[in-house]
């Protein structure tokens, strides 16, 4: 059957107390033996089907968890392939780190609904359950497609509607002038083609944000405590994280690598990095630190900035507040218990937000936690005015901007406008797979609802 | 008393548009081919427009002659004016259309069905047909019995036809000739469902009449172009049409009588099409539009009869002399022939195979307004089609389907067999999502190897064809190779076109790129140009002008039919597939999609019932 091994975290996704990822194929148990060490030695491979071990989820011989790796051996499995379950601790971060190994072992991400079709292809099931199975995933794609825009009723589908109507009412303008030249219809012309690309463009734009909020609020902001050694951070992060996980010590550069945790912070979660401390060293070892701390702070979403409140700015602060110029960040005034000796105004001045607080007795962590839904953007923003809610709406919005991008480079460079029009309808085509309906009617229909053409 | 008439391969109902070409594709396939027609003087009549091609319609002209039809061939012999539609608005819907001499047409058609190989032509009414195991019987109105192994209908507005003009109501086919009467109770007998379509058309008046002196003029392009890859030379335009328009008076009349129309009045059962309206139709509709645009066209050269194209209309012929004569330069005019709407029977073409074979009845075909369709050329491609698809079942070969992406034709058959046809089903560019691909340029690239297989495409054509082929590949190389320097000479052509001259030498292909060059712009300094057909330089210029964009289609078409591949099962009962939605077992019940590709194109079916069908179909393998 089917070469490829699949992967996925199959327990709902979320603060669960156990995760399990599932791996299926003919390579499951050979893959999962590269990320799972079994506490007594024993390889997965030389185990039988239907039994268990307990061991560790290993990356780089790095530890991501304890787990319990369940072997199933075909065709004595869910989908009738070889299966190993990982059970590990629940959590964002655990599972799909377990997974993120998986993955780079050699297995490749399940589709929705795959497993249930290799089962169901593999004949694991009578023809009566597998008409079930496929009431089951047709039965998820309806309520997918109910859910924000086929339905017609969504918020989605509401907020795209001018968009498709604008984009839907051009084309047809232009097939009523080209297929009807005869006809006394308003001729197109680049000077109105062009202004509405920037009104589509602009639209997309801002609907292509929506799906960044709406990941904020489903998947957290990517946020990185950042500041020299000693201000406080894995301090912080453990306040924040209500557990004491990072190596706290007073020696500086004790945090080496970027440990990784995912928190809830009023209603915002935060995918939380604690980073080396930055500043220059000779340690080798603490320097790959320090370097992968710094193009982190380049990409992520929210910088929370830890300085010693209790001793002056020096040239390491400031140098840190220069490089996260442009990414959002908090001004996090660490140690206030010891007195604030440091300089408020020059951060102030350079930061998005400050705010003083003494993680080690966790004063002011409530301030901290509203100006974070400030940074977040969630304090405006309300799901129900129609938001891009998964990767495939976002792909059919980011696929409607490039045609509509490669449409009017066309016009600009004086392509007549067939050539144009196709990637006009290109657009229309990706906007309406969020609706289910079908381009070319819905050009051909509104061409005779507007126009008045005929023989 | 009936009689026995013989037996023949392929009897063919009806000798119009759809009829000819069914029946001389079947003939000249080797099939013993027998044509009905009601009128012996109406075969290849045009009794609406006397135009022939248009936007969309003559891609399908083009196609019809690649593939080996005849449609084309006629038109060039009888043509009056011919134009190119939509110059300047690019490749894709650049559009033929001549102006026709239509009693001409009609006799050259007719003659080339007199003197085809294997083909009969008769005057008869076919009153009844009937199956037997192996063949149908079909009786005419003299009694006269033909045994035929297949039947193609294509009886256009003749089945049931009835006419309304105003008050007036008679059961009649166009221009005066009877209709079928009877046909339609057998086809209901034998188990076909009919249904009622209605079309229309303007006045007929008399040329000397006219008041042209104010009136705008339509010429012809020069030198016109030639619908058929055979034809060389047209010769010089014949004819000018004239531009009016109506005015608030002509609107002021329609509606004062609105109601004296019998489409408002609600005696028109059938249903009429949206792109074709009658000019009442339009006054109701588009209440804010002041005038409506109107053509004048001859009839042809030997008659004064002249068309107008646009002034459709069931009023009273009363009604009618009075708002004619509220339009410039029809203030006098002589009506010939009134307007008139006329009703029809015509078939639910889901009921069809794409081979437009009936999926309930081997051997029994349809093709042209019996489909459901509107126009000469989209009855001429069905036509061409149906006979093929009926010769080659006799002959026991693979038949013909073109899908969506090698034509027009292609896909105004999966249109008409999938979606079905709620109105009179008009070809439109609109209508291919391929439509780059799709030229009338390159009709013969994409369809004379598939004629010249099933046998359509004579040798010295053929030849002629590949000869083609080769230089314009040797055009493409040398273009590719010419390197033009920087000169005063190209610049000054560069910059008055509004385009960057050049500094250092360019290909002349580089420069044929450019959006605002074409061949002709650089026939100046083009000094090593060969002397070829002037649709090879078009195609040529057009494949290099819209490369990237051809190539966004033709990964599209990839993608396309990768789902025509996967083939759905011929005899399964999609209720049995519970996954569906209750409206897509239904639907594909109905419509027996050939493959996936086909069943997402059905109204109803959603994507997430192909998914289902795509895992059944996976799961059955």
């Amino acid at each position: 059957m089917s070469k490829s091994t699949i992967a996925a975290i199959s327990t709902a996704q979320g603060e669960g107390g156990i995760g399990v990822i599932r791996i299926s194929g003919v390579d499951a148990i050979t893959i999962a033996d590269k990320v799972f060490r079994a506490a007594r030695g024993k390889k997965l491979s030389e185990m039988k089907g239907y039994t268990a071990a307990f061991g560790q989820v290993v990356r780089d011989n790095e530890i991501i968890d304890e787990a319990i790796a369940t072997v199933f051996r075909s065709p004595n499995s869910y989908t009738g392939e070889n299966v190993v379950e990982l059970s590990c601790h629940g959590g964002l971060f655990i599972t799909r780190e377990v997974l993120r190994s998986v993955l780079e072992a050699g297995a490749v991400p399940a589709s929705a609904g795959e497993f249930t079709k290799r089962a169901f292809l593999n004949g694991k099931m009578e023809l009566t359950e597998a008409e079930a199975v496929i009431d089951i995933i047709s039965a998820k794609s309806r309520i997918a497609a109910r859910s924000a825009l086929s339905a017609k009723e969504g918020a989605l589908w509401k907020r795209i509607e001018g968009l498709k109507n604008s984009l839907v009412n051009t084309a047809a303008h232009f097939s009523a002038w080209a297929d009807y030249p005869e006809e006394d219809i308003e001729e197109v012309t680049g000077e109105n083609l062009r202004q509405n690309f920037s009104e589509w463009l602009s639209e997309l734009d801002n609907l292509l944000k929506t799906y960044d909020k709406g990941r904020t609020f489903r998947e957290g902001i990517d946020t990185v405590i950042a500041g020299k050694p000693n201000t406080g951070k894995s301090t912080l992060m453990n306040l924040l994280s209500g557990r004491d996980r990072s190596i706290v010590t007073d020696i500086p550069g004790t945090t080496r690598d970027i440990i990784e945790e995912t928190v809830i912070v009023g209603d915002v979660i935060l995918r939380l990095s604690d980073t080396a401390g930055i500043h220059e060293t000779g340690d080798t070892v603490e320097k790959i630190g320090v370097d992968i701390a710094k193009n982190r702070l380049k990409t992520c979403g929210l910088v929370l900035c830890v300085f010693d409140g209790s001793q002056a700015l020096d040239e390491d602060d400031k140098k840190l507040i220069e490089s996260i110029k442009g990414v959002p960040s908090v001004g996090i005034v660490n140690k206030t218990d010891l007195g604030v000796k440091i300089d408020r105004i020059y951060i102030k001045d350079r930061l998005d937000y400050v705010v003083e607080i003494s993680a080690k007795s966790g004063e002011g962590y409530d301030r901290l936690s509203e100006i974070i839904s400030k940074v977040a953007g969630t304090e405006d923003f309300n799901p129900s005015e129609g938001i891009l809610a998964n990767e495939r709406q976002r792909n059919a919005v980011m696929n409607a901007k490039k045609a509509l991008i490669e449409a009017k480079n066309a016009l600009d460079i004086g392509m007549t406008f067939d050539a144009v029009e196709v990637l006009l309808e290109e657009a229309i085509e990706n906007i309406l797979e969020l609706t289910g309906e079908r381009v070319s009617e819905v050009v051909v229909d509104n061409v005779f609802h507007n126009f008045c053409v005929g023989k | 008393m009936n009689y026995k008439a013989g037996k023949y391969d392929i009897a063919v109902i009806g000798a119009g548009h759809a009829g000819i070409e069914a029946a001389l594709a079947s003939a000249r396939l080797g099939c013993r081919t027998v044509v009905f027609t009601i009128n012996m003087d109406a075969v290849g009549n045009c009794p609406c427009n006397p135009s022939i091609g248009g936007t969309a319609k003559g891609h399908l002209v083009r196609e019809i002659d690649a593939l080996g039809g005849e449609m084309g061939k006629t038109a060039d012999k009888c043509f009056l004016q011919s134009r190119m539609l939509n110059r300047g608005k690019g490749p894709a819907v650049h559009s033929l259309r001549a102006q026709i001499d239509r009693r001409k047409y009609s006799d050259v058609m007719k003659h080339k069905l007199e003197t085809q190989e294997n083909l009969e032509l008769h005057q008869a009414e076919i009153t009844d047909i009937k199956r037997t195991d192996d063949c149908y019987t079909l009786t005419t109105r003299m009694m006269a019995e033909y045994e035929v192994k297949a039947v193609i209908i294509a009886t256009g507005t003749y089945l049931g036809g009835r006419i309304f003009v105003g008050e007036v109501s008679y059961e009649s086919g166009p221009d005066g000739i009877f209709a079928a009467s009877f046909l339609g109770q057998s086809l209901k007998n034998l188990g076909l469902p009919l249904r009622r379509f209605k079309t229309g058309t303007p006045a007929r008046v008399l040329k000397s009449s006219i008041d042209f002196s104010e009136l705008e003029e339509q010429h012809g392009d020069e030198p016109p172009i030639p619908f058929s890859y055979d034809t060389d030379d047209l010769g010089e335009n014949k004819v000018i049409c004239h531009i009016s328009w109506t005015n608030e008076k002509t609107k002021e009349i329609i509606l004062k009588n609105i109601h004296r129309s019998p489409l408002y009045g609600g005696k028109i059962e059938g249903v009429g099409p949206r792109y074709c309206p009658s000019l009442e139709d339009k006054i109701v509709r588009f209440g804010e539009k002041k005038r409506h645009q109107l053509f004048i066209e001859p009839c042809g050269e030997n008659t004064e009869e002249m068309y107008l194209q646009g002034m459709s209309s069931s009023l009273p012929e009363e009604v009618q002399v009075k708002f004619y004569h509220t339009i410039k330069g029809l203030e006098n005019c002589v009506i010939m022939r009134p307007a008139y709407a006329i009703e029809y029977d015509c078939v639910d073409p889901t009921e069809m195979n794409a081979t437009l074979e009936f999926k309930k009845f081997n051997g029994l075909y349809g093709a042209g307004q019996f489909n459901g369709s509107s126009g000469y050329e989209e009855a001429a491609a069905q036509g061409l089609i149906a006979g093929i698809n009926a010769a080659l079942k006799i002959k026991g070969k693979e038949p013909l389907v073109l899908d969506r992406s090698t034509s027009y034709i292609g896909t105004l058959i999966d249109d008409l067999v999938t979606k079905g046809a709620n109105e009179p089903y008009r070809m439109m560019t609109s209508r291919s999502e391929y439509r780059l691909v799709l030229r009338q340029d390159n009709a013969d690239v994409r369809l004379t190897p598939i004629g010249r297989k099933i046998g359509l495409i004579s040798d010295s054509r053929w030849e002629r064809f590949n000869r083609k082929q080769e230089l314009k590949a040797e055009e493409l190389k040398r273009i590719s190779k010419v390197v033009v320097p920087p000169s005063e000479k190209i610049n000054e052509i560069l910059v008055s076109r509004e385009t960057t001259p050049l500094s250092t030498g360019a290909k002349l292909i580089e420069l044929l790129r450019r959006p605002q060059i074409d061949y002709k712009a650089l026939a100046p300094i083009d000094e090593t140009r060969p002397n070829l057909d002037s649709n090879i330089f078009e195609q040529v210029e057009i494949e290099v002008k819209y490369a990237g964009y051809i190539e966004k289609q033709l990964k599209q078409v990839e993608q396309m039919q990768k789902l025509e591949k996967k083939r759905l099962p011929e005899d399964f009962d999609y209720r049995e597939l519970k996954g569906l939605r209750l409206e897509a077992q239904e639907k594909l019940n109905k419509i027996r999609p050939l493959n996936i590709g086909q069943a997402s194109r059905i109204s109803g079916v959603s994507p997430a019932d192909i998914n289902v069908l795509l895992i059944w179909l996976s799961q059955r393998k």
